[in-house]
């Protein structure tokens, strides 16, 4: 069974169990009855966007704070998810993670559909210190390398963050860019690198 | 409409020397390690934006469409050949158009329906002049070359309720019950990225690149992300509605189009809106 089948199973099961006190209120389901009157697809946003999978369904019903054990059950359910390069070296090339971490492209309805896409860091998050127009929606990147180290550990962290950061945090506002087949391996590997590589801007 | 040209161009050769300016500040500036994102700075961009601006506010181009809505609001138009002046209620009485701005989106029994005040005029322009659905429906949005008339039509009525307050009328059961489902929205996560409108609005002093984001679910952020809407683009010189700038929010959360007019949209507005009430419109104004 895929892994998304998988996450809808349990992620339909955990919701039986979820305090009455989440329950589906009326105004949530006249919320999502009148979306799903009123998108459209355009380009390739397609209507069917506007579904919640398991995962967005705990956290919109929860207000992103879904009971702890439902959130660590799911969360390692993310975990299992997660793909490692086969060859099992998660340190790439810093100057390309720099451009992939520069582009926002990717997945809108003005967009070219198809990969590959950029991974939105800047949008998000201060980086490299050069670059000055960074968002704040994510906590702070730079100098990430020099004050969490370089250890495999780490490396494993980062790399399995960028791919799926609900596997460490279910309602995290990032998103899963491995999971949904956004970025894809080597793409990630060239973040990791950006963030922990010694020669690394990031680092200086 | 010769001197909305003139007007751009001016608008264009005034913007360039400031962003050619910021670049050469943002180029010198070195973060400090370990540099913890300053929040509420306001970056040079902004300051520039601001200045330019306040500048602005004596030549406001949202006023050409204010002059342009106003014929369309007062002449006889459409098949049926009547005037919205004479035909179109906004809430107030047939006609009125003080004050009206402010106090929607409202209910309209009429049309069964909370309507914003974009989706009411249409609404008139279709159901009282006898306009074309379809027609008002192909382009809704302004480009270089076309200003939809409602677009003007919106900048006119809005800019009659210029320094009066938000009062959007919560204590009608019909619109408390369109602000909770506005308040689902806003929380709603979906699509291939997961976001939601709080991902980017939920928290204060937060940013996306150096573009600021109103947290709308508070009064005061509520009352930035409403203030100045209609508002004159100066990216691209074109004059857009608040249901433009829903539509494009829900561009970059990765979602699919809501339809022209959509409830979905009027949810949103209700929601924002009636979050600022209290606070003082201040008129249709300048984005960047
Ligand atoms: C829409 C916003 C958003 C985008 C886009 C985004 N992030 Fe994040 N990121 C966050 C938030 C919020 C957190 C903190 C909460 C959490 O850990 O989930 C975070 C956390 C992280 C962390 C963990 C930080 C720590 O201290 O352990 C890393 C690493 C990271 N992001 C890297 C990236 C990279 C690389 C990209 C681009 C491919 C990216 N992020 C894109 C919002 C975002
Ligand atoms: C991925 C990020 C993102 C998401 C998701 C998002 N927005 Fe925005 N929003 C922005 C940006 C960027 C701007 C532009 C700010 C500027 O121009 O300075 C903006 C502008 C706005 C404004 C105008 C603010 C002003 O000062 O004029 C409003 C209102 C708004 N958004 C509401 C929403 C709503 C409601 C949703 C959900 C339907 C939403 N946004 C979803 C990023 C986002």
């Amino acid at each position: 069974m895929n892994i998304t089948a998988r996450i809808s199973i349990l992620a339909t099961a955990l919701l039986a169990a979820i305090p009455a006190a989440f329950a589906d209120g009326d105004h949530r389901a006249k919320a999502i009855a009148m979306m799903k009157q009123d998108f459209v697809t355009k380009g390739q946003a397609t209507a069917d966007r506007i579904s919640e999978d398991g995962l967005q369904a705990i956290c919109n019903r929860t207000g992103n704070k879904p009971p702890e054990t439902i959130a660590k059950q799911l969360e390692a359910d993310q975990m299992a998810g997660v793909k490692y390069p086969a060859d099992g070296k998660l340190l790439g090339d810093w100057k390309s993670g720099e451009k992939i971490a520069q582009s926002g492209r990717g997945f809108t309805w003005s967009d070219e559909p198809g990969l590959p896409v950029g991974g939105n860091c800047y949008n998000c998050h201060q980086i490299a210190p050069k670059e000055t127009s960074f968002g704040t929606v994510g906590p702070t990147l730079f100098q990430f390398g020099k004050l969490r180290g370089n250890t495999a550990d780490i490396q494993k962290y980062v790399y399995s963050k960028i791919y799926n950061s609900k596997s460490y945090n279910l309602c995290s506002e990032m998103p899963r860019f491995g999971h949904i087949g956004a970025l894809r391996e080597q793409q990630i590997k060239d973040l990791v690198a950006l963030l922990l590589d010694p020669e690394s801007p990031v680092n200086k | 409409m010769k001197y909305s040209i003139a007007v751009v161009a001016m608008l264009a050769l005034a913007v360039h020397p400031a962003s050619a300016q910021n670049k050469g500040t943002a180029a010198k500036k070195v973060a400090k390690p370990p540099a913890a994102a300053p929040v509420e700075e306001k970056d040079a961009a902004t300051l520039e934006f601001e200045k330019f601006r306040a500048m602005m506010e004596e030549t406001n181009p949202a006023e050409l469409f204010e002059a342009q809505g106003e014929e369309f609001w007062k002449n006889k138009r459409g098949h049926n050949n009547v005037s919205l002046a004479e035909s179109c209620d906004l809430g107030l009485g047939v006609g009125v158009v003080k004050g009206a701005y402010v106090q929607m989106p409202r209910y309209f029994a009429d049309a069964g329906k909370v309507m914003d005040v974009e989706r009411r005029i249409v609404w008139c322009m279709i159901n009282k002049q006898g306009f074309n659905e379809a027609d008002l429906m192909k382009r809704p949005f302004a480009s270089d070359s076309h200003t939809p008339e409602a677009t003007s039509l919106v900048t006119y009525v809005a800019g009659q309720s210029r320094d009066m307050k938000f009062a959007v009328p919560l204590k009608d059961p019909h619109v408390k019950d369109v602000y909770e489902i506005g308040k689902e929205v806003v929380n709603y996560r979906a699509g291939p990225y997961d976001f939601s409108c709080n991902t980017c609005h939920g928290t204060d002093g937060k940013r996306i690149r150096m573009q600021n984001l109103p947290n709308i679910s508070t009064h005061r952020g509520a009352t930035s992300a409403v203030m100045g809407w209609p508002g004159y683009r100066m990216t691209g010189g074109v004059m857009l509605t608040q249901q433009w700038r829903m539509g494009d929010c829900f561009r970059q959360q990765r979602f699919p189009q809501p339809k022209y007019l959509s409830d979905t949209v009027t949810s949103l507005l209700t929601y924002m809106t009636a979050n600022a009430n209290g606070a003082t419109y201040k008129g249709p104004g300048i984005k960047r």
